[in-house]
């Protein structure tokens, strides 16, 4: 089964959207979204109907809670590294 | 546990290229064989005149006939010429061709499918040197099934067992292109990018690749059917060796890995028709490296894995996140599609 | 943001990878008991924990169990036996692919199939309405799957489907199963991981009053490698400091309410009924069942199931010795199973966590999981 897989909307037509999955066209339902979808949005899919659309804001706060977990350790030199590159990809993000 | 025990027919699997078909044959078609059948390369070693003999045959049943990047034609050829290749045979003496035509094929298909022969052949420097042609009636084969033999010299047999611990394990490009593009092609998918087989002979590459690194290559295979998995898989377990094989450096085109996320399908496991593997002592590998990348067929080769004497006869993938074995493909490649 | 781009900043970050795994081991060290055991109930993540090698970073004294998370899995036999004997009965059925070969009491629908019935494979109930209206003859939508699943299936009869469309509903739902699990003798699951994409429906807030009846806190987890090891380290967190709390660790994806529009349509169509789940027994409101509103499509009350004839067939021996059930419970795993990797196969599975994509056996087949590979 195609389970939770994130897709880009390109079009919306009514209840249904075409969807870029990294390449791959597929048309998926949207009558269980409970946000409006526009095109520029990600959703995600589950065996042909988008069941969440994706805010942007929410991936960023998912890095935070990564970054917070981090935090706790100090003195491990490991995770000093993994600060490191946690910046460079904020970096690289902007740019 | 015998075939008999668990199938008394044949299935699909069984031409798949992996475990099944690999049972099928040991079971089946090696009893009352010789040895150097048995050794189950990619192709026969007969000693001759001082060298060797390589003979190769193969059979070539795929639909559609036609797919982005080439045709059964030109599939065949390559297969063949790429199988004497991978033995160190990489100047055929000549190619037969065997074909079965479905009554009602198109003249004009077959004429086709002979050019993109012809021109493979050139390409791979030989010829198609006998033929036997015949037609079935309308419904009993399906429209073209092509069997071509080759035949070729070498000094040196290059065999699957001559891995040694800290071999290191070269790949010649992407992976994964052909077999998508034809099941994009059965399926009718279509992608943005579009999907396109790699098939080619790729004699003229491995015969620079000797040339750079001559007995210090231990072992060569094309991951067709079955995929990189495969002949991994092959290797280490008549090597007697382990693999370790670096997931995240495997070269795969993107549109093709789109592809196979899509299908559920992992890219290790699906056919290539232009791709070899390199296995090389670590003295050498940087002078095949570059070989390999001054070819025109070699310019994505990359370092993907080593050889070790940990676990002989496994294959491990280091995935970036952590080790896991990698299973033998087993059955057809069934697409989930989503 | 470019779909390179969320590729990149999406999760699949060695350097985060390595930074939480140091995390997680010391923090599991923390707790100061060996095993610390934790349960997840979702075939996608023990894909992902396979698929990425992840067991093998584990500390040694962290068991990450899977339990009744494989929704083919745990549909029962008789479940199976409805659709296979209605199958042989000259019905078209239209099923998901993992659902073909799972056993019922002694024949699936891939053997239906090979007697000649009309059984087809399809990714999404679309694909079974689209083909109801290529002709007049019945058909039956095998459903089956978890909740996410099961709001497709809402969604499709609520829009409207052909009067020749039938459902035979086995979807099934899985937070009453996490309490099953909880109150298992020899259970020693000191936390959960929820299932993200099913939280996506549902919301994190139903699981508040599970952690106050049994006092074990629960994780929702996404399924990208870093989303697992994230929810792990939370997650041992807090056993170690003894919170009884539900916490989101997939906010992109679940919200504390869940999808309301989702959860409407669902308990619209569907009404939560106790059942067997295999392998578990009875699972109270754990199965999902057509209201009476929706009986004019409903399979079992429009059609007279002939189940007889498939009981006279005595089940194979192997299946006797089959494990499933312990598997998808916890109790054991895949390698304590001596027919695991020798009849048992993908090719010749006995049970039911062979067949299926996200069956515990069937992953560990594929990824050539094994719980005795050392870490790196």
């Amino acid at each position: 089964m195609c389970l939770g897989v994130p897709g880009f909307v390109v079009e919306v037509h009514g209840n249904i959207a075409l969807v870029d999955f990294f390449g791959a066209y597929r048309h998926v339902r949207l009558e269980l979204v409970d946000q409006p979808v526009s095109p520029g949005d990600y959703i995600l899919n589950h065996v042909g109907y988008a069941i969440r659309r994706i805010p942007e804001e929410d991936i960023e706060g998912t890095l935070a809670m990564y970054r917070q977990l981090l935090r706790d350790a100090d003195d491990d030199l490991m995770a000093a590294d993994v600060r490191g590159e946690l910046k460079a990809t904020a970096e690289r993000r902007d740019v | 546990m015998p075939v008999a025990a668990l199938n008394r027919h044949v299935a699909m699997k069984h031409g798949a290229g992996g475990r099944s078909m690999r049972r099928l044959i040991e079971e089946v078609f090696l009893h009352g064989a010789g040895p150097v059948a048995a050794a189950m390369d990619d192709g026969a070693a007969i000693p001759f005149g001082g060298g060797w003999l390589i003979v190769t045959t193969d059979s070539h049943v795929i639909h559609p006939i036609v797919f982005p990047g080439g045709d059964i034609g030109r599939l065949a050829v390559a297969g063949t010429v790429n199988d004497l290749a991978m033995m160190g045979a990489t100047e055929p003496l000549g190619l037969t061709c065997g074909v079965i035509l479905e009554e009602g094929f198109p003249l004009e298909e077959l004429v086709r499918v002979q050019e993109s022969m012809t021109s493979a052949c050139e390409e791979a420097g030989t010829t198609i040197v006998a033929g036997d042609t015949k037609v079935m009636p309308r419904g009993e084969v399906d429209g073209i099934v092509i069997n071509t033999t080759g035949i070729g010299v070498t000094h040196r047999v290059i065999r699957d067992s001559g891995l040694r611990p800290g071999d290191v394990l070269i790949v010649t490009g992407t992976l994964g292109d052909h077999g998508m593009a034809v099941m994009a092609a059965r399926h009718k998918l279509e992608f943005r990018d579009e999907l396109r087989s790699d098939v080619a002979p790729l004699n003229g590459l491995i015969r620079r690749a000797l040339a750079a690194g001559g007995p210090w290559i231990h072992a060569m295979k094309d991951p067709t059917r079955g995929g990189l998995a495969s002949v991994l898989h092959e290797m280490a377990g008549r090597s007697k060796v382990g693999i370790v094989l670096d997931e995240l450096s495997v070269p795969v085109l993107p549109q093709v890995r789109a592809a196979a996320e899509l299908l559920g399908i992992d890219p290790l496991f699906i056919a290539n028709e232009g791709k070899a593997v390199i296995a090389v002592d670590p003295t050498a590998a940087a002078a095949v490296l570059a070989a390999v990348r001054s070819h025109p067929y070699g310019r994505d080769a990359v370092i993907v894995g080593k050889c070790a004497e940990e676990s002989p006869g496994s294959v491990v993938v280091d995935t970036g996140f952590g080790r896991r074995f990698l299973s033998e493909p087993d059955g057809e490649l069934l697409p989930r599609i989503c | 943001m470019s779909d390179a781009a969320l590729r990149e900043l999406k999760f699949r970050d060695r350097g985060k990878a390595d930074g939480l795994s140091a995390v997680l081991a010391r923090t599991v060290a923390e707790i100061g008991r060996a095993p610390v055991s934790v349960m997840h109930v979702c075939g996608s993540h023990e894909q992902a924990i396979a698929r990425f090698g992840l067991r093998s970073g584990f500390p040694r004294d962290l068991h990450v169990i899977m339990g009744p998370g494989c929704p083919v899995c745990i549909t029962d036999q008789p479940e199976v036996d409805e659709a296979v004997a209605l199958a042989r009965q000259g019905v078209r059925i239209a099923t998901y692919g993992d659902m073909l070969r799972v056993p019922g009491t002694s024949a699936s629908l891939a053997d239906a199939q090979a007697e000649g019935a009309r059984v087809d494979v399809v990714y999404g109930i679309d694909q079974a309405i689209a083909t109801a209206r290529t002709s007049s003859d019945p058909l039956v939508f095998f459903a089956t799957g978890f909740e996410t699943t099961a709001v497709t299936t809402a969604a499709a009869v609520l829009a409207g489907v052909p009067p020749n469309f039938f459902v035979l509903s086995a979807h099934k739902y899985i937070p009453p199963v996490m309490e099953i699990v909880c109150e298992m003798p020899g259970s020693r699951i000191e936390g959960f991981i929820a299932a993200g994409h099913a939280a996506t429906i549902t919301g994190w807030g139903l699981f508040e009053a599970f952690v106050a009846r049994h006092g074990v806190p629960v994780v929702i987890a996404g399924f990208e490698p870093l989303d697992i090891l994230a929810a792990l380290v939370r997650l041992a967190e807090l056993i170690r400091d003894g919170r009884q709390t539900v916490e989101n660790m997939f906010p992109r994806c679940v919200t504390r309410e869940g999808n309301l529009v989702a959860q409407r349509q669902l308990w619209q169509v569907f009404a939560p009924v106790g059942g067997r789940w295999r392998g578990i027994a009875h699972v109270p409101n754990g199965n999902l069942r057509l209201r009476d509103a929706w009986a004019h499509l409903d399979a079992r009350r429009q059609f007279a199931i002939d189940l007889a004839r498939l009981w006279d067939e005595a089940p194979s021996a192997l299946s006797q010795q089959c494990v499933c059930g312990e598997i998808m419970s916890g109790l054991k795993t895949p390698s304590d199973c001596p027919l695991f990797g020798v009849e048992c196969l993908p090719d010749t599975p006995v049970g039911a966590c062979m067949v299926s994509t996200e069956g515990t056996c069937r992953i560990w087949r594929e990824y050539g999981e094994q719980s005795c590979l050392s870490p790196r």
